[in-house]
């Protein structure tokens, strides 16, 4: 009955773990909920998928080139080399796939670094750090691209770096802005008075808090790096033949364009479809993490 | 429940009122259909407000005090799944109306032109784009369908009444031209625009400065008497009731708990929870004649018995070294528009403080808003690094010190804050926050830690066993003592406790009061305590020093402060200050129309030189000049 006493079992409301609530909210958003089951399948099928089908994503077979899509042989068809194109483009999709994941984990850590030291340091730290991401941003993103790529031997590794390099301010403002007003909470004081050194104020009382838009902005980011890696293999300077990305299959298609359409539809789609779904899923994730109602 | 029988008689002592019934809110019940279930946040209550009268509605947060309001009002956000059933029914030349059952359009009128209401926090009403001026003036045209000019004069006359000084100049200004209590009256002399009939305050005063509330409420009070309205006021605090209210509804967990004359409930409450209630407010002047801080009478809810409590045993060791030594403390912040733009004033917000605290004793820092005392406190820690001054801790020059030895000495100092949501990090499950600290400073293995933790928790009077979870699974209370519990774990000499209990409710406040004490007398801590709340420091404090505009006005022990001031402000601070008790109302001075000012100066500011005058042992207090 009565106030609060100092035992009380303590209230049963609004005592679920965040988690839970988060994924009640994140299940109503119905496109993002399709958004990652297309991940889930896409991922699958290119992880798994040249491992059961009976065709080899090198073997030429000239007999059968521009096989157009059928239900009996080559689902998708084939290319001007006579390959599977199904199974080109799930080896493709582990290419871009992975391109995009690593991007955004380089981008993401790197941006994360850069907010968090701004925010919390704040005074000069911030002003160069932050006028430093601004500079970056003043560039076209594509053509810094592909100067970059240009000069810059490509290989998935220096593409995904490059991408990186060109994608990390977005997140680096996000956690800067996040950190900023965190930083201002008593229990940053708290942890300052008795005696956490900076290093552990920002990785275990803020960072976890900047947690939510980070996982956010961390999924938009994989989308354009898909997109950027798309971007660059299409016009040559990405992932070079005979490794096929995305990108470069467009980049092949495009010479066929009115006689075998498909070899153009099909990585089109797959692109479209990767960066729809990470898109759908980021803004399921703001709202389901948008934490406002939990900070406190 | 049927606590609503005909009211004998609203104890107005100088004014007969015939019962005629305003606002008749009748078996209102409000349930809100959440995620996890609905809420029943107001059930069955039922009271009447009467024509002329002041009828308070209190409780403690979640008490749905502020829900029937809103819900007779048809004022819940639209997005909220809220169920009402019942009726509010408004009195009127035509006859009672149901406000509940009017049409939008209706009952856009009534909110206008019958009932007004005024808000805690008045910057979120105003709209800060527009002079005040003029938001009078456009209700006046909308509501009233005056002129332009008419109106502009009828503002000048509203701003007037609300003791608005300069009303015709300040027309002009912005809302944020205008100070908190300013701010206030304007919303009052906006709700006042169209004359209405009732007047709904929803804690107008929770966030103002206690001389300033003091003016409020007595703005509140004359207007009513002047204009003949019904004011429901909606409150938490008993003492704020004690001072405006006719008669009083005690709200707990959505239901009325008990309905009576303010007289009558504070001579004598009926119901357990509002005995408990009372016991648990501190009563300025209880103190009289007691030297040492004393715990609050622990009420059993369901019988009423309260425990007597004795003082607290002598914890304060005085000898040559104090603890802490403060001397010429000076704090001002640089005011510069941009990064590269020339410096355009300074805030001072301390200047020149000297204090010393022993071991085992309680300084109490005490002032308004802007005074500087929590600024204060966080520079004793080095939070914030004064501008000038020495702070001696433990023998050591605490200034000196080079990060390394900050920090080992810091930890015989810590500090709590005053809002025990913003103090412990949501995603950081209890047991790791209390630990963090011996976690950080590598004083502990994991099993040693988890024993402290377990040990803390039951000293704070906490089940061990919550541990693992997270902050928002607790209450307010809870979480200070969580917060105690952390600030305790490195054994310190020292705790600033930032308004550690302001924002609890009145019985969490009293528990978590006592608890201090107790610690204090088995650990020997000695507490720079802040706080703007006057009764609680009574209750608290070996010492007292008044701050005002970044100075300590007065300092002294307890008693001589208290029962002996010197100073006006603290004169004015401790008549301000509202008194639990109905049959003392209107028996202090007048109130002085003044508002706090500024400690923002100019660049070439030179403080004057002030001296202090000893009043007794211990007792001083600075020389005033003719600005008082």
């Amino acid at each position: 009955m009565s106030f609060e006493t100092a035992l009380d079992p303590l209230s049963t409301s609004g005592s679920r773990p965040a988690g839970n609530r988060a994924w009640r909210r994140f299940r109503r958003h119905k496109l993002a909920v399709f958004g990652v089951v297309a991940i889930v399948v896409l991922l699958l099928a290119c992880a798994f998928g040249p491992l059961v089908t009976p065709f080899d994503p090198l073997r030429i077979d000239l007999r059968h080139r521009f096989a157009g899509p059928s239900f009996g042989g080559n689902l998708f068809g084939t290319d001007q080399l006579g390959r599977d194109l199904l199974v080109r483009l799930m080896m493709a999709g582990r290419i871009s796939l992975t391109i995009g994941l690593c991007a955004m984990v380089v981008s993401t850590a790197f941006g994360t670094l850069v907010g968090i030291m701004a925010g919390y340091y704040g005074g000069w730290t911030r002003v160069l750090l932050m006028r430093f991401v601004d500079a970056m941003l003043s560039f076209p993103q594509i053509f810094l691209l592909l100067v970059l790529a240009a000069f810059i031997q490509p290989s998935i590794v220096t593409i995904t770096l490059l991408i990186a390099a060109t994608t990390w301010m977005e997140v680096a403002r996000v956690v800067e802005g996040q950190i900023r007003s965190l930083r201002e909470r008593d229990f940053v004081l708290a942890a300052q008075a008795f005696g956490a050194p900076g290093r552990y104020v920002m990785m275990r009382e803020l960072l976890p808090n900047a947690a939510g838009p980070i996982i956010v902005a961390a999924t938009l980011a994989i989308a354009r790096a898909i997109l950027m890696e798309a971007y660059v293999s299409f016009l040559g300077y990405g992932v070079q033949a005979p490794t096929a990305s995305w990108g470069n299959m467009l980049n092949d298609a495009q010479q066929y364009l009115g006689s075998a359409p498909w070899l153009a539809i099909f990585p089109g789609l797959a692109i479209t479809l990767a960066v729809a779904s990470f898109n759908f899923a980021g803004d399921g994730l703001r709202d389901a993490l948008d934490a406002r109602g939990d900070l406190h | 429940m049927k606590t609503m029988d005909m009211p004998s008689q609203p104890a107005n002592d100088h004014v007969e009122l015939p019962l005629v019934p305003a606002l008749a809110v009748e078996n209102l019940s409000v349930t809100f259909q959440g995620e996890t279930g609905s809420v029943d946040a107001v059930r069955d209550v039922s009271f009447t407000l009467y024509q002329g009268e002041t009828l308070a509605l209190v409780g403690e947060s979640g008490s749905g005090k502020s829900v029937t309001s809103l819900a007779a009002l048809r004022l819940l956000p639209p997005g909220s799944k809220a169920r009402i059933e019942g009726r509010a029914r408004l009195f009127g030349p035509q006859g009672p109306r149901d406000l509940l059952a009017l049409s939008n359009e209706e009952m856009r009128h009534i909110r206008g032109d019958e009932i007004a209401m005024i808000f805690q926090e008045p910057m979120t009403s105003l709209n800060p784009v527009l002079t005040a001026g003029f938001q009078i003036s456009e209700t006046l045209m909308v509501h009233r369908g005056l002129s332009r000019h008419e109106a502009d004069a009828e503002a000048v006359r509203l701003l007037d009444k609300v003791r608005i000084p300069d009303a015709r100049s300040r027309m002009n200004q912005y809302p944020h031209d205008f100070s908190g209590g300013m701010r206030q009256r304007v919303m009052i002399a906006m709700a006042l625009a169209c004359r209405p009939k009732v007047l709904i305050a929803d804690e107008p005063t929770t966030a103002l400065d206690v001389t300033i509330q003091a003016q409020i409420l007595e703005l509140i009070r004359s207007l009513q008497e002047e204009d003949g309205m019904s004011v429901l006021f909606i409150t938490h605090d008993m003492g704020v009731v004690a001072e405006i209210a006719d008669r009083t509804v005690v709200m707990y967990k959505g239901a009325v708990v008990e309905t009576g004359a303010t007289v009558d409930l504070f001579a004598g409450a009926r119901q357990p929870y509002t005995q408990a209630l009372l016991s648990a407010v501190p009563k300025l002047g209880s103190m009289r004649g007691r030297a040492r801080p004393m715990r609050f009478p622990v009420v059993d809810r369901t019988t009423g018995e309260a425990d007597t409590p004795v003082e607290v045993p002598e914890t304060v060791i005085a000898s040559e070294q104090p603890l802490l030594q403060v001397s010429g403390l000076t704090k001002r912040f640089d005011i510069k528009r941009g990064l590269f733009s020339p410096l355009k004033g300074r805030v001072h917000a301390v200047e020149n403080v000297s204090f010393d605290v022993n071991a085992g004793e309680t300084l109490t820092l005490v002032g308004e808003s802007g005074c500087g005392k929590s600024t204060t406190g966080r520079t004793v820690l080095r939070l914030i690094e004064p501008t000038a001054g020495s702070i001696q801790f433990g023998g050591a020059d605490f200034l000196a010190l080079k990060a390394e030895r900050l920090r080992e000495h810091r930890n015989r100092m810590q500090i709590i804050f005053q809002d025990p949501f913003a103090s412990l990090n949501p995603r950081m499950t209890v047991g790791d926050a209390i630990a963090a600290p011996l976690r950080v400073n590598k004083l502990a293995t994991a099993s040693q830690a988890r024993e402290r933790v377990a040990d803390l928790l039951r000293r704070v009077g906490l089940d061990p066993a919550v541990a693992g979870r997270y902050p928002h699974e607790f209450s307010g209370g809870q979480r200070q003592r969580i917060c105690i519990a952390r600030a305790l774990v490195l054994q310190p000499k020292l705790i600033v406790a930032d308004e550690a209990v302001s924002a609890l409710d009145v019985s969490v406040k009293a528990q978590v009061i006592n608890l201090m004490l107790d610690l204090q007398a088995e650990m020997g801590l000695a507490y720079l305590f802040i706080s703007h709340d006057m009764a609680a420091v009574e209750r608290v404090s070996h010492r007292v020093a008044v701050m005002y505009l970044g100075e300590i006005v007065e300092i002294g022990p307890r008693q001589a402060i208290f029962e002996n001031p010197q100073h006006p402000y603290t004169k004015r601070l401790l008549a301000a200050v509202p008194v639990a008790d109905p049959l003392r109302r209107g028996q202090k001075g007048p109130v002085v129309a003044d508002e706090i000012r500024s400690p923002i100066r100019s660049p070439d500011y030179v403080p004057p030189e002030r001296r202090y005058r000893t009043v007794s042992q211990g007792h001083r207090v600075m020389e005033w000049g003719d600005e008082w």
